[in-house]
């Protein structure tokens, strides 16, 4: 069985789903909903180097070096705001972070 | 220019108190106003012997152009300020009676804090009234017909805390508003006639038009009849005729110089001068001048039947004025314009006097109005009494035929005649006019006795200082009283007798016949006035010197008759239910219904349903992250569905390009 293009998407499909899923039902903790999002933007890079591979494009796998750096870049910031949110109000729990209504 | 002077001296006079009024104070705004009328009166008595006497009258109107006015197609209106013997008599009337006022109103308003405006809006009143009375088209006296009806509402007014002031000077601008609509309809009906609304032109045109008809919905409809009926409609608003009466009465709770002036002398004549100025248009209109003669019949007497009965001492000087002015408007009907406007000329002097007489006494008992609180002022206040005597006189037309008599008795009697002459059927003007005359004697008798004398029924301490008023207004009655003297016999050779051509010129068309006529009718016709007077007298002097229990047994054994002359022919309940219910429950229906319930409705059922629908929004806003995140995921799902949609369910470019 060759391994074709197919295999890589639906890889990719599958991890996208997942973040998302690991946005919507998670009720503990934000940070993973942090690393959810870290696991779109994967499922992405898989899709762009992929693509590049079997189109023989170097582009795409540039785009994904791009993607990782303001993917880290990112990391840091939300960390960074977790932390001082938990500082302030001495929770992260994702029931709690709802200030922010009419 | 000594013409413009007449006319814009007012003006200046009014700008003046009423602009720098607070600036300069009451007493120059008075001299200011009041110097300034009498210069127009001594020039209006010089314009009139001018024109009367010493100008050829058969050369016609003299036309002082002032500026252009408007000018638009066929139309052509220009201030122009005509002047013949019909305006003269008219400016000498208006200029002499206001200046008086204006002098009165010195003393008698000395205790009011706003004199300023009052003489402002006399000034004005006055102006407006002068620019009536000179004006060389129908436009022009459509103006000063306006503006005296201004002048009228803001002086009725004038004590604007009164809410009777204030119901009285509205009633009187809405009556006259139907009027006037009459009036503004005539002069379109001339202008789409004519093609112009030049005087002399109207009449130059009117003989063709005599008898022809007009198709207007559907009737044919005689053109000068129902032009004249038009104009006369606004002439019986503004001269208080039956059916259009009900403002007079009620204008007296305006001061009563402001009486005299407007409702006595001047403004209320207007209708008169109308019809006498239209006169060549009317004299065309034979069946409109039968209507005049039965409206102008109708007042004197009814007016006079409501003056019988009546307790306020101004009312009944009101009532008396309504009734003279059918009085004139008779004498204009049956083609003696210039005996209508004989009586109006000497109405203006005896009717003015009563007024401030009446003013006077008013004055003295500190603003008591109702005669049944006087009584026994004789010896309080003799002058005032001897000159409403002289004024009393004169209206009841105290005189003997053939001989000579107050001013009064020269120009109702004339009237009186020229009704017989006229022979309308069975002879009605000239019998109402015969009961309207013994009427007249009867209340005005009633007046003086009532008030000045028998014991009186005032309050003691009011009576103890009743007082003579100041010579400032006791002068103004001494010239009143002198032109209630002698103005018939002075001026009635002119007027009605036998200089009437050289005197009038061309300015009025009277009916020569009935001219002629009137000198012929037999001697009891001359006598019965006389008669009438005399025992209007009698009576008078029966009920309330004589016998003074008789009013009251009378009142009582003529219950119903008594109510319904009190109640004025209970005119006002009548409108009140026809119109005045009517028009407030439409108001209301507009106001709530149209008003309250349909607009405001609309707009705050907006505004309500806007807070409504942004309250349900709120709710969707619950501040997790994870709800947002699902709503952008919904989003981004359907834009993605419907930009990917195979068979174009997107935009035809980018839809039908993908699905490619």
């Amino acid at each position: 069985m060759t391994i074709g293009l197919a295999h890589y998407l639906t890889v990719a499909a599958c991890l996208f789903t997942l973040g998302i899923l690991g946005i919507f039902l998670n009720r503990k903790n934000v940070i993973v909903i942090l690393m959810s999002v870290e696991l779109m933007l994967l499922a992405v890079n898989i899709n762009l180097v992929a693509f590049s591979a079997f189109l023989g494009n170097i582009t795409g796998q540039i785009f994904a070096l791009f993607i990782l750096t303001v993917a880290a870049a990112e990391a840091a910031i939300g960390l960074a705001i977790i932390v001082v949110y938990y500082r302030n109000r001495g929770s992260i729990a994702v029931e709690d972070i709802n200030m922010m209504k009419g | 220019m000594i013409y413009s002077a007449i006319v814009f001296l007012p003006l200046l006079g009014a700008l003046i108190a009423g602009l720098f009024g607070r600036v300069i104070g009451d007493r120059p705004s008075e001299v200011i106003t009041t110097g300034l009328m009498m210069t127009a009166a001594a020039l209006s008595w010089f314009v009139f012997i001018e024109t009367g006497f010493a100008h050829d009258a058969a050369k016609g109107a003299i036309k002082v152009p002032v500026m252009r006015w408007i000018t638009s197609g066929d139309l052509e209106a220009a201030w122009v300020l005509r002047i013949d013997t019909l305006t003269a008599v008219m400016l000498i009337v208006v200029t002499t009676v206001s200046s008086l006022v204006h002098l009165y109103s010195i003393g008698y308003m000395h205790e009011d804090d706003s004199r300023p405006r009052f003489f402002s809006y006399l000034s004005l009143f006055t102006f407006a009234m002068l620019m009536l009375v000179t004006s060389d088209n129908l436009l022009q006296m459509f103006f000063g017909w306006e503006g005296v009806g201004l002048a009228s509402y803001l002086l009725i007014g004038f004590w604007y805390y009164k809410p009777e002031a204030n119901a009285a000077a509205i009633k009187a601008f809405v009556v006259n508003r139907v009027g006037d609509f009459g009036f503004a309809l005539g002069i379109f009906g001339v202008f789409f006639i004519f093609k112009t609304i030049s005087l002399d032109e109207v009449f130059r045109q009117a003989p063709d038009m005599a008898g022809k008809t007009m198709n207007f919905l559907g009737y044919d409809v005689d053109i000068l009849t129902t032009l004249a009926l038009l104009l006369f409609m606004g002439a019986m608003g503004k001269s208080a005729q039956f059916l259009l009466h009900t403002w007079l009465p009620d204008a007296m709770e305006g001061p009563t110089p402001v009486s005299a002036l407007i409702h006595a002398a001047t403004m209320v004549t207007a209708g008169v001068f109308m019809v006498a100025r239209l006169s060549p248009l009317f004299e065309q209109a034979p069946v409109a001048l039968e209507f005049v003669v039965l409206i102008g019949a109708i007042t004197a007497f009814f007016a006079a039947t409501v003056g019988l009965v009546q307790n306020d001492i101004k009312r009944v000087i009101a009532y008396s004025t309504c009734s003279q002015l059918g009085y004139m408007f008779v004498a204009c009907g049956v083609g003696a314009y210039t005996v209508g406007i004989f009586h109006l000329f000497t109405h203006a002097f005896f009717k003015a006097l009563l007024f401030l007489g009446a003013g006077s006494v008013i004055h003295a008992m500190h603003h008591e109005q109702d005669m049944r609180n006087m009584g026994g002022l004789k010896s309080k206040i003799p002058i005032t009494w001897a000159m409403m005597l002289i004024g009393t006189l004169a209206l009841t037309g105290v005189g003997i035929p053939h001989v000579g008599g107050f001013a009064g008795f020269h120009s109702k009697d004339a009237i009186v005649e020229a009704a017989y002459a006229a022979h309308t059927p069975g002879n009605y003007a000239f019998w109402l006019l015969v009961v309207a005359a013994l009427m007249t004697s009867f209340y005005s008798w009633r007046l003086m006795f009532m008030t000045f004398y028998g014991k009186t029924r005032a309050e003691p301490d009011t009576y103890k200082h009743a007082h003579e008023s100041p010579s400032v207004m006791l002068i103004p009655l001494y010239v009143l009283a002198t032109g209630a003297v002698l103005a018939g016999i002075v001026f009635a050779p002119y007027f009605i007798g036998h200089h009437l051509s050289e005197f009038w010129g061309t300015s009025v068309t009277p009916d020569k016949d009935i001219m002629h006529h009137m000198h012929e009718v037999p001697v009891w016709v001359m006598w019965a006035p006389f008669g009438a007077m005399a025992t209007g007298f009698g009576i008078a002097y029966l009920y309330y010197v004589a016998r003074p229990e008789l009013p009251e047994k009378t009142a009582n054994a003529f219950r119903p008759l008594y109510l319904f002359l009190l109640n004025k022919w209970y005119f006002d309940e009548l409108y009140d239910f026809i119109f005045v219910r009517p028009a407030k429950a439409l108001g209301r229906l507009f106001w709530k219904g149209g008003d309250g319930t349909i607009i405001d409705g609309t707009i705050d059922g907006t505004a309500a349903s806007v807070g409504w629908a942004t309250g349900r929004i709120i709710r969707l806003q619950t501040g997790y992250v994870y709800h947002y995140a699902f709503a952008m995921l919904i989003g981004v799902a359907l834009i993605v569905t419907w930009f990917a949609w195979p068979t174009g369910l997107g935009p035809s470019g980018i839809g039908a390009g993908i699905s490619k």
